[in-house]
């Protein structure tokens, strides 16, 4: 607990040293007074003039290092003492202070204070914790102190809680004006606390000027009206994420079923694959070329392509081959290979969880509205996954290996006849199907834990994925995860997450009824068997 | 079945039986009527000769499985129906029978509310409407029958009517049973959610744990495998069971001829799902715990490689392959638990590659002198 705080105010003293302001005297000096009034209104007074030496007095008093020393008030940090008025070192040190002692009363205006003035700190972090703890309560007195913070603010986020915080200050002016000017500045925000704080005012009790009662009634329906619009965006939003990543999940499978007619169970253990091979590659960066750590996912993309890729050529000419135009006894094998794989992940990498970290430039986001943030992880996945959509749509519809596979895929034999060699098709069909996994495995590791049975969960999904698109077609594979998941994140927010989920297969149980071939099917008069 | 003759109940269904299937029938009913239980009774635990309290469990539990695996062949090797949702049907039994046995804890609970406990837990004041009459034996045994029946003739249905099968039937069912899985493990579902039913006291009246209680559990669940070996022989010797061979091996032909494919599919299904919830109600007493992961997909796929290393298509083939990989499971499961996984899922791919018509097919193969594939 000590250190972190003598680490602080070292920092602070450096920072503080070029421009040695001197303190209002007359108010550090009230700061030693018996009575906590007294105390209260010199931390007010240190406050408003926005100093950062104050910090470092009030800083002090909170952590009982302020001492009244022979009529002066002292700063004592360690072996050393500072003159708390003009922050010098005093030499020779210290000679029989007497420490100033706080009550809780003083103390939390002591943390407010302390708060306000790390408004104006150059750290983005130390600004956003001020403000935060601002929001918890502020106090009138502080208001013109917000004002200026507020306009020297430009990160969003923080303005949106410093706007709160100024609001919620000057609605505790005596002056209606104040408080109905006060009351409209709010309406602007969609924050969902504002809402709290203005229906706080509706009470008659609470709010004696009926004007201030009317304003406050039509910026609630406003901010609500805000609120609900952001909700649907943030819905929206996270379901085209988890969309996206059922559509890198479903692509593969698409490809793989839909050419070769193979269920592979084992599906979800090459996203698992890729997903390590993320964590791999996170570990050679750490270890060889640590300043290039956060682009190690872009050196990811291809590695667990190819390691994805390599597996499944590697189940398709040890098992897969040997069951053509054997369905069911795909499936068994395939689901064979899963639980082998996934004892494999489990042996070399353990059973826990292994840590992959977002990289820098993946955290945070853009916030579109005051309860909308789109986290850029989640914004990079959709592109990556739109992006891998069209690179295997080109690769489908515009080269040599995409044609025979949609040649085979219409009539085997046929393609056979003319001169496709349908073997090396599958084999390339599924080693791409299964790099599609890896890829997916990549996009996955940034949202999600990364372990041994991380690819069970996305098994069931993405194989309703590609029955609800159509065997075999892409368009209804991207429509269909998208739509799912939008459909799965609005009914969360309804019934919550299982309930959704059995919504939703049971959507699925029965849409299957209707329409046994999908959303697009190929068309074709054939007759099964 | 056309040429035998009409006489009456059990002797006719023994008629379905080839001469070495009556003795080792009857090998079975020495073993599992007279010598394990006498054993276990009727000698010290000191003796040599002593059948331990595990040995009976392990054997109640095995059959059970058993049972499941010839309920699962049924649909699967004559069929064609490669179910991967036995696993609901064998919990809704297993769950039909626990709410039973949670009632007859009556107040010995932790709690000492006429409530089970985990629903003091949650607060509840009241049994939820489901609950209701699930402390009549004859009820819960009902329940055990009319649940699965339902839900396996809803969702069967549907589905051969519109005709989806191979595949695609599989996934779904697949997806059936995480569904369910998942709203088990849901607390307000009323059904204990992840920890289920267990810490269960009697039965009937009887301790639940005592030897005679089990013994008497083990000889049911043995009768009842014998029955389903019988009934599912009988079925697939009948003109029912080559009409459904037929559509197994081509659905649009047999369409073709006249048969509609709904009924037979549909019927051999819901038997199926009935028999596996009947080894489910089974199997709750004698294991003494019924939870959600009962239901995940990977213990339903699991039925399907007992069937396969066994031989599916065989009844009795069925009930190898259950014993063999849920024995080696114990064993693996206590010798070298990480090497199982590895072993079942080599198992997969071994016996769909090399083994198609499994064990039993093998024994075959090489009684007739020819050396196997």
């Amino acid at each position: 607990m000590r250190r972190p705080v003598h680490v602080l105010l070292a920092f602070l003293t450096w920072q503080a040293t070029p421009a040695l302001a001197a303190l209002d005297a007359k108010a550090v000096g009230q700061l030693a007074s018996e009575d906590s009034e007294e105390k209260i209104a010199a931390i007010r007074q240190l406050v408003q003039g926005g100093d950062p030496t104050a910090q470092r007095v009030l800083q002090a008093l909170g952590d009982d290092g302020l001492q009244l020393s022979g009529g002066k008030v002292v700063i004592v940090d360690g072996e050393r003492v500072f003159d708390a008025v003009t922050g010098e070192e005093l030499k020779p040190g210290l000679e029989g202070g007497e420490g100033i002692s706080i009550n809780n009363r003083v103390r939390r205006e002591l943390t407010a204070a302390l708060a306000a003035l790390r408004l104006f700190d150059p750290d983005r972090g130390a600004r956003l914790t001020a403000a935060q703890e601002l929001t918890a309560g502020a106090d009138l007195a502080m208001a013109p102190l917000l004002a200026r913070a507020l306009e020297s603010e430009a990160d969003g986020q923080i303005r949106q809680l410093l706007v709160l915080a100024h609001a919620q200050a000057s609605l505790k002016a005596p002056d209606a004006a104040t408080r109905l000017a006060a009351v409209r500045a709010l309406r602007a925000s969609g924050n969902p606390g504002v809402r709290g704080l203005l229906a706080a005012l509706l009470d008659e009790r609470a709010e004696p000027d009926a004007r201030v009662r009317t304003e406050a009634r039509a910026s609630i329906a406003t901010i609500e009206h805000r609120m609900a619009i952001g909700e649907i965006v943030g819905r929206v939003f996270s379901g085209l994420s988890l969309g996206s990543i059922l559509l890198l999940a479903a692509l593969g499978l698409a490809i793989t079923y839909g050419v070769m007619g193979v269920i592979n169970m084992a599906h979800g253990e090459l996203l698992m694959v890729g997903a390590y091979s993320t964590f791999a590659v996170q570990t050679l960066f750490g270890r060889y070329l640590p300043r290039a750590l956060d682009w190690y996912v872009v050196a990811a993309v291809p590695v667990a392509f190819v390691a994805a890729a390599l597996v499944g050529i590697v189940i398709e000419r040890t098992v897969i081959r040997f069951l053509y135009g054997r369905p069911l006894e795909t499936l068994l094998a395939t689901w064979g290979l899963s639980l082998v794989l996934i004892q494999s992940a489990r042996t070399l990498f353990g059973a826990q969880n292994v840590g992959v970290a977002n990289p820098s430039w993946m955290s945070g986001g853009i916030q579109v509205m005051a309860n909308a943030v789109l986290p850029w992880n989640r914004i990079a996945i959709i592109a990556f996954s739109l992006g891998v959509l069209a690179l295997v749509w080109l690769t489908m519809s515009h080269t040599r290996l995409g044609l025979f596979v949609r040649a085979v895929t219409q009539n085997r034999a046929m393609a056979g006849c003319v001169g496709v060699p349908t073997g090396r098709v599958d084999t390339l069909a599924f080693a791409v199907g299964a790099g599609l996994a890896g890829l997916g495995g990549v996009a996955l590791s940034q949202i999600a834990n990364v372990g041994p049975d991380m690819g069970q969960s996305y098994i069931v999904d993405s194989f309703m994925v590609v029955v609800l698109g159509g065997v075999g077609q892409l368009a209804g594979a991207a429509l269909a995860a998208l739509g799912l998941g939008v459909a799965a994140k609005f009914l969360e927010g309804l019934a919550g997450a299982v309930i959704a989920k059995i919504a939703v297969l049971a959507f699925i149980i029965i849409f299957i009824q209707k329409r046994p071939q999908g959303l697009f099917a190929l068309k074709g008069r054939f007759l099964e068997d | 079945m056309d040429d035998t003759p009409r006489t009456p109940g059990i002797s006719r269904l023994l008629g379905v039986l080839p001469g070495t299937g009556r003795s080792a029938l009857a090998a079975f009913g020495l073993v599992a009527f007279v010598l394990l239980p006498g054993l276990h009774l009727f000698t010290s635990g000191k003796s040599p000769l002593h059948v331990s309290d595990y040995v009976i469990t392990v054997g109640g539990k095995v059959m059970c499985y058993a049972i499941v695996a010839v309920a699962m062949d049924l649909a699967w090797g004559y069929g064609g129906i490669l179910s991967l949702g036995h696993g609901l049907f064998f919990a809704l039994g297993g769950y039909a029978f626990g709410m039973y046995l949670m009632r007859s804890i009556g107040r010995d609970g932790v709690y000492q509310s006429d409530l089970p406990d985990f629903m003091v837990f949650l607060d509840w004041k009241e049994l939820p409407w489901y609950w209701r009459g699930s402390d009549h034996v004859l009820w819960a045994l009902a329940l055990v029958v009319l649940v699965p029946v339902a839900i396996a003739f809803a969702f069967g249905f549907f589905a051969f009517r519109s005709r989806i099968k191979g595949v695609y039937f599989s996934i779904i069912t697949q997806a059936l049973t995480y569904a369910a899985m998942l709203l088990f493990f849901r607390n307000e579902t009323g059904f204990g959610g992840n920890n289920g039913f267990t810490d269960f006291k009697r039965i009937l009246g009887f301790p639940i744990t005592a030897p005679a209680t089990r013994v008497a559990l083990f000889m049911l669940t043995a009768a009842t495998l014998a029955a389903a070996l019988l009934i599912g022989r009988s079925l697939v010797t009948s003109k029912f069971g080559r009409v459904l061979a037929a559509i197994r091996d081509a659905e649009s032909r047999a369409m073709f001829l006249g048969y509609d494919p709904l009924w037979y599919k549909l019927f051999v299904w819901t038997f199926s799902a009935v028999l596996t919830a009947v080894a489910g109600a089974l199997f709750v007493p004698q294991v003494g715990i019924i939870n959600p992961s009962e239901m995940s997909p990977a213990s339903s796929i699991e039925i399907a490689i007992w069937v396969a290393v066994g031989g599916r298509g065989t009844l009795v083939g069925a009930v190898v392959g259950a014993v063999l990989v849920n024995l080696a499971k114990s064993w693996f499961t206590m010798a070298f638990p990480e090497f199982w996984l590895f072993f079942l899922g080599l198992l997969f791919i071994v016996v769909t590659l090399l083994l198609p018509e499994g064990v039993v097919g093998l024994w075959r193969r090489l009684l007739r002198g020819r050396a196997p594939a």
